[in-house]
């Protein structure tokens, strides 16, 4: 219900398959927004995918499979964040990805250990 | 935010004696309570919150860094402070590496926003590894307050 699936393809310079990117926009509902325990579920995930992964905040880039990146984000609850992948397995990696915001990395809006 | 804004100097270690995940959390814990950050009574409820965020998930974020932290009542605003171990530590980190270099985290509860943009801040000066490596060789603590002091002034940090 949060993440809508909007999904573009743009063609890369090499116009290969393995150069496909996909995007779509996801939605931090989680209360505590993309701390430390969000950031961490979501570079283990990305690092299960052979593509690139990266989330976009604005202008600001992150590697998905950087905690330390992801970090940087400073992404509270409200925000809309676009990810991008490229590569292979991009759309797998982009519905695991997006399914971890859908389901508030785990989070009850109550808890507010963070 | 800056380093200056929810570190308290007088609370940096640049040598913790500790050798456990506790024993560090706890030192650094102390040094909030010595410089009056935190009330001595609270000590074990935020040393006991922080360990289970811990058991959670290792805050150890790679690069020989972690962020042990907790929300707690106690605290009205962003509260943290810095160490460096030698030595480092068995942090069951992400990467598995032990861990030198600490940022210790107590926020109020209603604040998240703070406790991310502290996270943000540290995460980006981190980035830089001439930064990483004079912090974890800093023989003082003033030595990483200046350290720190510079990031600030030459970040872009709002």
């Amino acid at each position: 219900m949060t993440a809508k699936s909007n999904e573009s393809i743009h063609d890369a310079a090499s116009g290969g398959l393995q150069m496909e990117t996909v995007s779509r926009e996801v939605i931090v509902i989680n209360a505590a927004g993309l701390h430390a325990r969000p950031a961490d579920l979501l570079a283990r995930e990305a690092r299960k995918w052979q593509s690139r992964i990266e989330l976009v905040n604005d202008a600001q880039r992150a590697d998905g499979k950087s905690i330390l990146e992801l970090l940087t984000l400073a992404a509270e609850s409200g925000t809309r964040l676009v990810v991008e992948a490229t590569g292979p397995d991009a759309r797998e990696a982009l519905d695991a990805i997006g399914s971890l915001f859908e389901t508030r990395f785990n989070e009850r809006d109550s808890d507010q250990k963070s | 935010m800056k380093f200056s804004d929810f570190v308290a100097t007088d609370t940096i270690r640049s040598d913790v004696q500790a050798d456990s995940k506790e024993g560090v959390i706890r030192e650094m814990a102390q040094s909030l309570v010595d410089a009056g950050k935190i009330a001595a009574c609270d000590l074990e409820g935020i040393v006991k919150a922080i360990m289970k965020r811990e058991d959670l998930g290792s805050t150890g974020i790679g690069r020989g860094v972690a962020v042990p932290h907790t929300k707690h009542p106690s605290v009205s605003r962003l509260v943290g402070t810095v160490a460096v171990s030698k030595g480092g530590i068995d942090f069951q980190s992400l990467d598995g590496e032990p861990v030198q270099l600490f940022f210790l985290l107590v926020s109020p509860p209603d604040r998240p926003g703070d406790h991310l943009r502290a996270l943000e801040n540290i995460s980006r000066q981190l980035r830089d590894d001439s930064f990483c490596r004079l912090l974890k060789s800093a023989k003082e603590p003033i030595d990483i307050q200046h350290l720190l002091e510079e990031a600030d002034s030459h970040g872009v940090a709002s």
